[in-house]
């Protein structure tokens, strides 16, 4: 008879538990937040995991200057302040600000255009990492060279800051419209894919076999109300950051609450005219033309 | 309706969108009527009788007599995988996900462990938690078992329960 087994060891930080924590967060909500307080408020709304930010992308952009990781300090009060998961921002390429950001055992690392890049030439080496990442997407073949770097996670970038969901919805359709064609592709096609997007072959192959993503794709960038929140939803995307549009709005509160319902119940239109009821007033929001720094063409 | 699954996800917020969504009275209904539930982390959390480390506004509807510490084992640089021998699962170890996941802290009466793991907590060392229990009518597992594919405890919930 066999002794009793010894305990049976346990891996961490394989690429199943990186991408199974975003797979939690399916069907939620990301809000920025830059104080304890914003946080508590985020988690009471129902909030599946806040952003741990100094400033939010709005104020980045009217303040302009170097943009960088958030003080430890920062982040480890608004740990502190809630249970749901925390996730804070490095610069892309900035792999010791990512370094530090894993001593302070953040949940998720977002290597973020919406701060200043650290490296023109190169992102962080994602698989270095116990962390998971974040990475921000314009179209396809970004998203496919993040995840070939090792991020566990695609968030569609559209433009930080601007209240204004007009990119976030191209950055989508062209991901989501891209992975559509592949899956009718023939293989040879998938070689010309693989080039035209400078991506992996392998992961091509991988999107033709599956329709769609190895890591979810969630989408950010200039959603400021119930309506966009439920728009990306349907275009494809599997959950929503919100930054500038919750806490720079007349009622932070109401508004991350009914962006939670809203993306919840984002195919259910009666529920979406209910909870966009008196909500106050919204980020005020900046159109394309107007605006001077394009976060979205940091990164490559 | 025979058989109601309370997946993974954020347990706050599952329990703020059961209450909205009017769909909690319902739930419990269920549970008192002997229907059998599966729930797997978040879900695990939602059906146990007390919650550590919650908010104390969120739900727990008491359908298995457990305790539970939300994300007991740390936060995510400390999720990992095991291989798991289960009571009642066939063909081996299930090879399963713990994500911030919740640890067990009692077993009450009328509850069975069916499986356990080792785990090397940060503080107080490696010991033994239970990872899947089950009652009469209820299944539930600190880890995620589709995360890796394993549909074997899915297979147990719909064949015991």
């Amino acid at each position: 008879m066999m002794t009793e087994e010894t305990a049976p060891a346990v891996t961490k930080a394989t690429a199943r538990v990186k991408r199974g924590l975003a797979e939690m967060l399916r069907g939620g909500v990301i809000m920025d937040v830059v104080t304890a307080d914003q946080a508590k408020i985020a988690e009471d709304a129902g909030a599946v995991a806040v952003m741990a930010l100094e400033r939010v992308p709005a104020d980045i952009r009217r303040d302009g200057g170097v943009a960088r990781m958030s003080d430890p300090a920062l982040i480890e009060g608004i740990q502190a302040a809630v249970s749901i998961p925390v996730m804070a921002k490095a610069r892309i390429g900035h792999f010791v600000e990512a370094q530090i950001l894993e001593a302070l055992q953040v949940d998720y690392i977002d290597e973020s255009e919406v701060l200043t890049p650290a490296d023109e030439a190169h992102h962080i080496d994602k698989w270095r990492f116990p962390v998971p990442f974040v990475c921000g997407a314009t179209n396809l073949g970004e998203a496919l060279r993040r995840i070939s770097e090792g991020a566990a996670l695609i968030r569609s970038k559209g433009e930080a800051g601007t209240g204004n969901v007009v990119e976030a919805v191209r950055h989508l359709r062209s991901i989501v419209g891209d992975i559509r064609k592949i899956t009718q592709a023939d293989s040879a096609e998938l070689h010309a894919w693989a080039k035209d997007l400078r991506a992996p072959y392998e992961l091509v192959a991988e999107i033709a076999e599956t329709g769609k993503l190895p890591v979810p794709l969630f989408c950010a960038g200039g959603i400021a109300t119930p309506a966009d929140a439920a728009l990306v939803m349907q275009l494809g995307a599997e959950a929503c950051f919100v930054g500038s549009g919750i806490f720079k709005s007349g009622d932070p509160a109401k508004r991350a609450r009914a962006i939670v319902e809203a993306t919840t119940h984002f195919q259910d239109a009666s529920i979406l005219a209910k909870v966009s009821r008196n909500l106050g007033v919204p980020m005020v929001g900046i159109e394309m033309d107007k605006v001077d720094v394009h976060l979205a063409e940091r990164g490559w | 309706m025979t058989h109601l699954v309370i997946p993974g996800g954020e347990s706050t917020t599952i329990s703020l969108l059961l209450r909205s969504s009017e769909l909690l009275e319902p739930v419990i209904d269920f549970a008192a009527n002997g229907g059998a539930l599966l729930g797997t982390c978040a879900g695990m959390i939602i059906l146990a009788s007390e919650i550590l480390d919650g908010r104390p506004d969120q739900v727990a509807l008491g359908a298995i007599d457990i305790t539970v510490r939300r994300n007991g084992f740390g936060r995510q640089v400390n999720s990992f995988e095991a291989d798991l021998r289960v009571d009642g699962v066939a063909g081996g170890p299930m090879t399963v996900a713990f994500i911030r996941a919740p640890v067990v802290t009692r077993v009450g009466p009328g509850v069975s462990v069916l499986a356990s793991v080792t785990y090397e907590f940060q503080a107080g060392g490696a010991h033994e938690v239970p990872a899947v229990c089950r009652s009469d009518n209820v299944l539930v597992s600190s880890f995620h078992p589709e995360v890796t594919g394993d549909d074997r405890l899915h297979k147990l919930f719909l064949e015991s329960f």
